[in-house]
Parts: C-alpha cells; sequence; structure tokens
C-alpha cells in the first residue's frame, strides 16, 4: 500500500507531467485562461489515464510489442470517445470551451508515454494508481496556472471577484500571459530542486 | 539542394491531388459578384428587357442560410449591351456570406425565356487565400492556438532540422486534411459514423506519417537521420488531430479543407523556423542557471506571442 502512495506522489511533484517531464505542454497553455477548465479538462485527463492504463495493464500480454503503438493510440481514442460523449451530458457549458482540447486528449504525450513506460509493463494495480497520480498531477499543474492566470488576468477565482477594485494584467489572459506563467513555474521548480538538492536538474525532454 | 528536390517532389503530390480534385467544383447554377458591398452584379448571358430588369419585383435576394428573410432591393441598373444587371441596396451586405439572388420570369425582347437563381459569394480564391492567412499568421496554430508545442519545442534547436521538419509537417498535413475530409464527408457522414471521427483521424494521420516516413528515408536519408523520432511524432502532434477536427466543425470544402491544411503547416514551419533562429542564439547566451532550458524557450515563446497578436487586425480580403 505505502508504495502504491508513493507512486501517487511521484505524479504530483517529482515527476510532474506538466513543469517536470514537460509532457502536454499544448492544454497547459490553452485551456488555463480560468480554473474551472483547467478543472474539468483535468478531470477528463485522470478519466482517460486511469482507464487507458488499466485496460493497457490488462491486456499487456496479448498486445504484441511491434504493433504496440497503433494499439495504444486505439485503446486511448477509445476512452476519449467515452469522455467525449460523457462531459457534455454533466456540464455543458464549461465542455464548450474546452471541447476541442477534449478531443485532443488522444494526443497528449503524456497518457502515451505512462502506457509505454510504466502500464505495459506493471499489474493491475500500481498501473492504477500511476496513472492516478499522474492524472492528479496534470490536474495539478492545469489548475495552478489557471489560477495564477485568472487572478492577475481578471482578477478573479473560480469565477468569483478576488482583487477587488484592483486592475488585472490583460496579458496574463491572452497567449502569451500562458507561455509567461508556465515558463516561470518551471524555474521555480528547477530553483526549488536546487534548494533542496543542491544541484540543476537536466530539463526535460520537451514533447 | 535535397531540400530542393524534396519541395519539387513535395509539389507534385499537391499539384496532382489538386488536379484530382477539380471536377467536385463544377458549377451547378449561374454565380453574381458582390460589387463593392452595397451591390450585386450578376450576368443574365442574353440582353434582357429594360422595363423588366429595372423593377425590384422581379428580384428575390436572400442570404443563403434565411431563405424566408428577403432583402430589399433599392434600385437597379443594366450596362449598355443590357445582359448584366446591378442591384443596389440600402443597407451594406455581409460579404462573407453567400446570397442568392432569384430573377423570376426573365424577359427578352418580349418573350419570357424562364427563371433563373444566382449564387453570389466572394471569389473562391479570396476565401482560399483569407483561410490561408488566417492559419498561418492571424491564428498562427503555435503562437495563438497553443497547438503542437511538444514538437515546437522538440526540434526548434537547429535551424536546419526546423526547417525540414517544417517542410515534411506541411505535406502531411495537406495530405491528411484532405484525405480527412474525404473520408468524413464520404465514408462516416454517409454511414452515420461521426462518432468514430477521432479513431478514423488518427488513423488517417498515421498512415500519411508512414507515408512520408518511406519517401523521406530514400529522398533525403540525412534529414530522415536527423528527424529521428519527431518524424514518427508527428502523428502525436495535436496540430494535425485539430486541423480536421476544426474542418469539419467549420464545415468547410475540399480546397477549404486543403487550404486550412497548407496554411497550418506554414504557420507551423514559420513558427519552427523563428524559434530555432532565437534559440540557436540563446546557447551562447547567458542565462539564469535555473532558466535554462526550457523555461527560457517558454519565455521566448510568450515574446513571439505577443508579436503575434499584431495581426490579429490584419484583414487583407
Amino acid at each position: 500500500m505505502n508504495k502504491n502512495i508513493q507512486l501517487l506522489w511521484n505524479g504530483l511533484i517529482p515527476e510532474n507531467p506538466i513543469f517536470r517531464l514537460a509532457l502536454s505542454l499544448c492544454p497547459a497553455v490553452a485551456v488555463t485562461t480560468s480554473v474551472k477548465n483547467g478543472l474539468m479538462l483535468g478531470l477528463a485527463v485522470v478519466f482517460v489515464q486511469v482507464f487507458s492504463s488499466c485496460t493497457v495493464a490488462i491486456f499487456r500480454s496479448y498486445i504484441h510489442p511491434r504493433i504496440r503503438i497503433p494499439a495504444y493510440v486505439i485503446v486511448i481514442a477509445l476512452w476519449v470517445s467515452v469522455i467525449d460523449m460523457i462531459l457534455p451530458v454533466i456540464s455543458p457549458a464549461v465542455y464548450k470551451e474546452v471541447a476541442l482540447f477534449v478531443k485532443l486528449i488522444v494526443v497528449f504525450a503524456i497518457i502515451i508515454s505512462r502506457l509505454e513506460l510504466f502500464a505495459s509493463k506493471q499489474p493491475l494495480i500500481p498501473s492504477f494508481f500511476d496513472g492516478m497520480g499522474m492524472g492528479i498531477g496534470f490536474t495539478f499543474g492545469l489548475c495552478l496556472v489557471g489560477a495564477i492566470r485568472e487572478l492577475s488576468g481578471v482578477g478573479q477565482l473560480f469565477g468569483y471577484e478576488v482583487l477587488g477594485g484592483a486592475k488585472p494584467l490583460l496579458v496574463m489572459i491572452l497567449p502569451a500571459g500562458g507561455f509567461f506563467v508556465i515558463g516561470f513555474i518551471m524555474a521555480t521548480f528547477n530553483w526549488l530542486e536546487y534548494k533542496i538538492t543542491g544541484k540543476i536538474p537536466a530539463s526535460g525532454g520537451g514533447h | 539542394m535535397k531540400i530542393i528536390r524534396f519541395l519539387a517532389a513535395a509539389g507534385t503530390v499537391l499539384a496532382l491531388l489538386v488536379i484530382a480534385a477539380c471536377p467536385i467544383f463544377a458549377a451547378t447554377e449561374g454565380s453574381g459578384d458582390f460589387k463593392n458591398d452595397k451591390g450585386i452584379e450578376i450576368p443574365f448571358g442574353v440582353p434582357v428587357d429594360e422595363s423588366w430588369a429595372k423593377d425590384p419585383a422581379n428580384y428575390n435576394v436572400y442570404e443563403k442560410p434565411d431563405p424566408d428573410i428577403r432583402i430589399p432591393v433599392d434600385s437597379i441598373s443594366l450596362d449598355a449591351r443590357r445582359t448584366t444587371a446591378t442591384l443596389n441596396f440600402k443597407d451594406p451586405l455581409n460579404t462573407g456570406a453567400e446570397y442568392i439572388v432569384d430573377a423570376t420570369d426573365i424577359t427578352s425582347d418580349g418573350k419570357v425565356i424562364g427563371s433563373r437563381s444566382f449564387l453570389v459569394k466572394k471569389g473562391e480564391v479570396q476565401i482560399l487565400l483569407a483561410i490561408i492567412l488566417g492559419a498561418m499568421l492571424i491564428n498562427n496554430f503555435v503562437f495563438t492556438k497553443y497547438l503542437g508545442l511538444c514538437i515546437f519545442f522538440g526540434v526548434s534547436q537547429k535551424k536546419e532540422t526546423a526547417i525540414g521538419m517544417g517542410i515534411t509537417f506541411t505535406l502531411v498535413m495537406t495530405l491528411a486534411a484532405f484525405f480527412c475530409w474525404f473520408l468524413y464527408n464520404y465514408v462516416l457522414e454517409v454511414l452515420h459514423l461521426d462518432f468514430l471521427k477521432i479513431i478514423v483521424f488518427i488513423g488517417t494521420t498515421a498512415i500519411f506519417v508512414q507515408f512520408v516516413d518511406t519517401i523521406l528515408r530514400k529522398v533525403n536519408p540525412y534529414l530522415f537521420k536527423t528527424l529521428g523520432v519527431y518524424l514518427v511524432l508527428i502523428v502525436t502532434n495535436c496540430i494535425v488531430l485539430a486541423v480536421p477536427l476544426i474542418q469539419t466543425d467549420s464545415g468547410y470544402g475540399p480546397f477549404e479543407s486543403v487550404s486550412l491544411g497548407a496554411g497550418a503547416g506554414v504557420g507551423f514551419a514559420i513558427a519552427l523556423f523563428l524559434m530555432a533562429c532565437v534559440r540557436e542564439k540563446l546557447d551562447v547566451c547567458r542565462v539564469p542557471p535555473t532558466f535554462v532550458g526550457l523555461p527560457i524557450a517558454f519565455i521566448v515563446t510568450g515574446m513571439f506571442a505577443l508579436a503575434f497578436l499584431g495581426f490579429s487586425g490584419l484583414s487583407i480580403f
């Protein structure tokens, strides 16, 4: 059990998909104009990641290594199609804003890389927790970026007025702001690691 | 030199594609043109009677989606040969939309020769150019739609690979856009299988990446080696999936789809090249140690995104 909690924690901070592994950056900039959008997409990713990790973990001995990539893509596309039909029923308003990116979960590098690196080699239970950890880490990343951008860009959090009369910085909710925020958060993560371990970490893969 | 040969090959494939698609666009009804934004010009082909032509009651003008909302014609003028009428309107028309003009009981030399309807829309070329320009600059997929960042950060370290990747990507995009349009309109729609579009589109793209992979291995082995794993990674690039999804959502036709694909590809190539230029310079700069690598790349991209905001007011057509 302890090992499973370790896996969850691993995805949240030490191997955070956005800030440390630098995978699936597109949605991290695109949908994070508000916390709500980030949370919605994050939950969709948790769903897809957990279910595809479990599916691959169960069928890992039946998938021939040579056709594994197409097989994984089909598995992911299957679960994305499922969530793409569920979400509009649960929350049509938010779905409208993130619709394109929910469909694009198919090509999020984080999911296929976890399938390749973890779920294809491990049994069901650890794969479940690994998928869960990565998904939660991804959601955390989206919410953090979303919170910073929403707070500084429009002075709100979850749609509620927070900053009062202070004039918001419009550039933060424009595309450019997303890039700036992620750049600075990544640098902060590097700086923290430098303070704790005393060495500069190698930067992520970037795809 | 090799890049030029590769370009030539790519160009030939595209030209063949366009030629193959041409018969689909044969016009089925008469067509008119906008004259400024308050007039429509319709050619009859035969000289018509002035008394008939100058009566606004003989014309029925409406926007294509709403046949019930008639647009009143203010006045009509005929040209010297009496073959072309110009309809003038009080209010400016929306030149981005499609209009239909129904001319009832066209009369020539005192004889009624029947009714005819004219489709009025902006020239095909203008629409296509607008789409290409939009996808390339105004809505650049990297800087304003934040798609394809993975590959963008991955291969923008050297100018040479950036150019190679840009060309390869444009080719894959254009081909995939056309075939996705074809599959969606002639297979998925017909069989009512639109919910399968995600799976079909990603499969189509994968086929084309394999196709380009095979060609590139023969045509330019050097570039093939430099691109390495990123060539295969095109499959998991958001743009290749986003373009077919956008084109089906907006109901684009084949030419429009192809231009969206080409525009997106060229826009991506421009972004890659610009970024590669800056990153080559960044290598010799003193960057704060915690910013080395991706963080500084992100901040540079942010600056580019700011600069590309300047294109948002651009509308030539």
